[in-house]
């Protein structure tokens, strides 16, 4: 099976932006522009973070996923700030082809159940934003890392798979931003936890770190954000060094990476 | 005649389908009119979501009658995902339910271990490259997969179920998941079904649905 590199745009208001630990927001560009470079480059697919939308209570990218969604033809997953069926129905109704939820469903974990139910579990991402404790293992924190669901994340992820995600977006608060490389030993933790694939997400800094985390078999994608928004690299050089490395990913067509 | 018709029955991503037909320079018309189904020079049924909710909404709006007319009169039809699925006899997901039977089999869950043991997650989410299947004895000529084969593209899967016709030869492609054969797409004269998503397959689907919009 390919693995898939996806990638990450979080976005507040108009801009694309890239923090550390999910806080000290930068802009670094237009999110639709960067979208477009990034299936143009080849990405597997795209994933939109309204890294806002908690704090207001409303995903505003539904304008941005409408536009991109019509000139962009991979997958699109969008997160941030969706709390109901009807916020489900709108971010698909532009075009998004799955939706992550995070916050709502550790305050009310029957929305998975509800969202799968009615839209396919295929549409449905747990997102899990985890940080590390000094006692061992992981919390899932909630909006942007700000607040403590108080839950254990990889019991949270065995329970969302429960519950009708299909898919988990895994972030590493510790390692998001600091291009540091990946925490490997909680994707781990939680992929071999559960039978639904598994994003990593967080702390890409080059290459070799998307090929240090999909060394592991049982991780299906990588995520990653700042690297790409910063120009350090392209999604070909994530690519090759997967290919180099033994690990399959899409071959991509010759006229699009033209 | 009246064109391209994307049938509008309220289950997801029928604007992506649109969407891609317009840049490949295809204006469909989005509608759950059955006349307009009933007249259209080629068809297209999207879907995503779950099977019965599917199966309800055709029902519901008496789309399923103009389809049926539709197939009869041989033009080109072409089910995508959900809309693929619904073509076959029956669906186990969530109980049996009972689908518009256009082509004969049935819907299973994508097995959690594949024939050589290898562990598998379902659902089933990536790009693969669409492998010909046994009884494609004249390979993909004449079918909306033409050349898809030698550019060796990779097209986009989300799905927990898949498609298993009755008669082997009306398979005629499927992918390699870690050792299992997952169903890509199944032809029975003027049908044609499709698992994966042309729509979000980048321009290796948008390739498939132009040779669609030829046939």
């Amino acid at each position: 099976m390919n693995r898939r590199l996806i990638a990450r745009l979080d976005v507040k208001m108009e801009h694309l932006i890239k923090g550390i630990h999910l806080e000290g927001w930068r802009k670094v560009g237009d999110p639709k522009a960067r979208a477009r470079l990034y299936y143009e480059q080849g990405a597997d697919e795209l994933l939109y973070m309204d890294v806002v939308a908690s704090l207001y209570g409303r995903n505003n990218l539904s304008g941005i996923v409408r536009e991109v969604a019509s000139e962009v033809f991979i997958p699109i997953t969008v997160g941030g700030g969706i709390r109901s069926i009807e916020a489900v129905r709108e971010m698909l109704s532009v075009g998004a082809d799955k939706v992550a939820v995070n916050t709502a469903a550790t305050q009310d974990p029957d929305i998975l159940r509800a969202i799968s139910d009615t839209y396919g579990s295929q549409a449905t991402v747990l997102s899990i934003e985890a940080k590390k404790l000094t006692t061992g293992g992981w919390e899932a924190m909630t909006d942007n890392g700000r607040n403590h669901s108080g839950r254990d994340a990889v019991a949270w992820a065995v329970e969302g798979q429960k519950l009708g995600a299909g898919e988990l977006l895994v972030t590493s608060i510790d390692q998001d931003g600091t291009g540091r490389g990946m925490d490997q030993a909680l994707i781990a933790a939680i992929a071999r936890e559960v039978d639904i694939p598994v994003i990593a997400s967080g702390g890409v800094g080059n290459p070799r770190h998307v090929v240090d985390v999909l060394k592991n078999p049982d991780v299906s994608a990588v995520a990653v954000a700042r690297d790409l928004h910063l120009e350090k690299h392209t999604l070909a050089d994530f690519r090759d060094a997967c290919l180099a490395a033994g690990i399959d990913t899409r071959r991509v067509e010759r006229e699009m990476a033209a | 005649m009246i064109g391209t018709v994307v049938v509008d029955y309220g289950i997801g991503n029928v604007f992506s389908v649109c969407n891609a037909l317009r840049a490949i320079g295809s204006e469909a018309e989005l509608t759950g009119n059955l006349a307009a189904i009933r007249n259209a020079d080629r068809v297209i049924l999207p879907g995503v979501g779950a099977f019965a909710r599917a199966m309800d909404a055709l029902h519901g709006k008496g789309i399923s009658d103009a389809l049926r007319d539709f197939v009869a009169t041989e033009r080109p039809f072409l089910g995508i995902c959900i809309g693929m699925q619904v073509l076959m006899d029956r669906s186990s997901e969530f109980g049996e339910t009972e689908g518009l039977g256009f082509v004969p089999g049935s819907v299973e869950r994508i097995a959690s271990q594949s024939p050589s043991g290898q562990h598998l997650r379902v659902p089933h989410i990536g790009w693969a490259p669409l492998v010909p299947s046994q009884g494609t004895d004249d390979g993909w000529n004449g079918t909306a997969l033409e050349g898809a084969e030698d550019a060796g593209d990779a097209v986009y899967f989300v799905h927990s179920y898949h498609c298993r016709p009755a008669d082997p030869a009306q398979r005629i492609a499927h992918v390699n998941y870690d050792g299992l054969e997952v169903t890509a797409a199944i032809r029975r004269d003027n049908i044609t079904g499709l698992q994966f998503h042309p729509e979000r397959s980048g321009r290796a689907g948008q390739k498939i649905l132009e040779r669609f919009l030829a046939t």
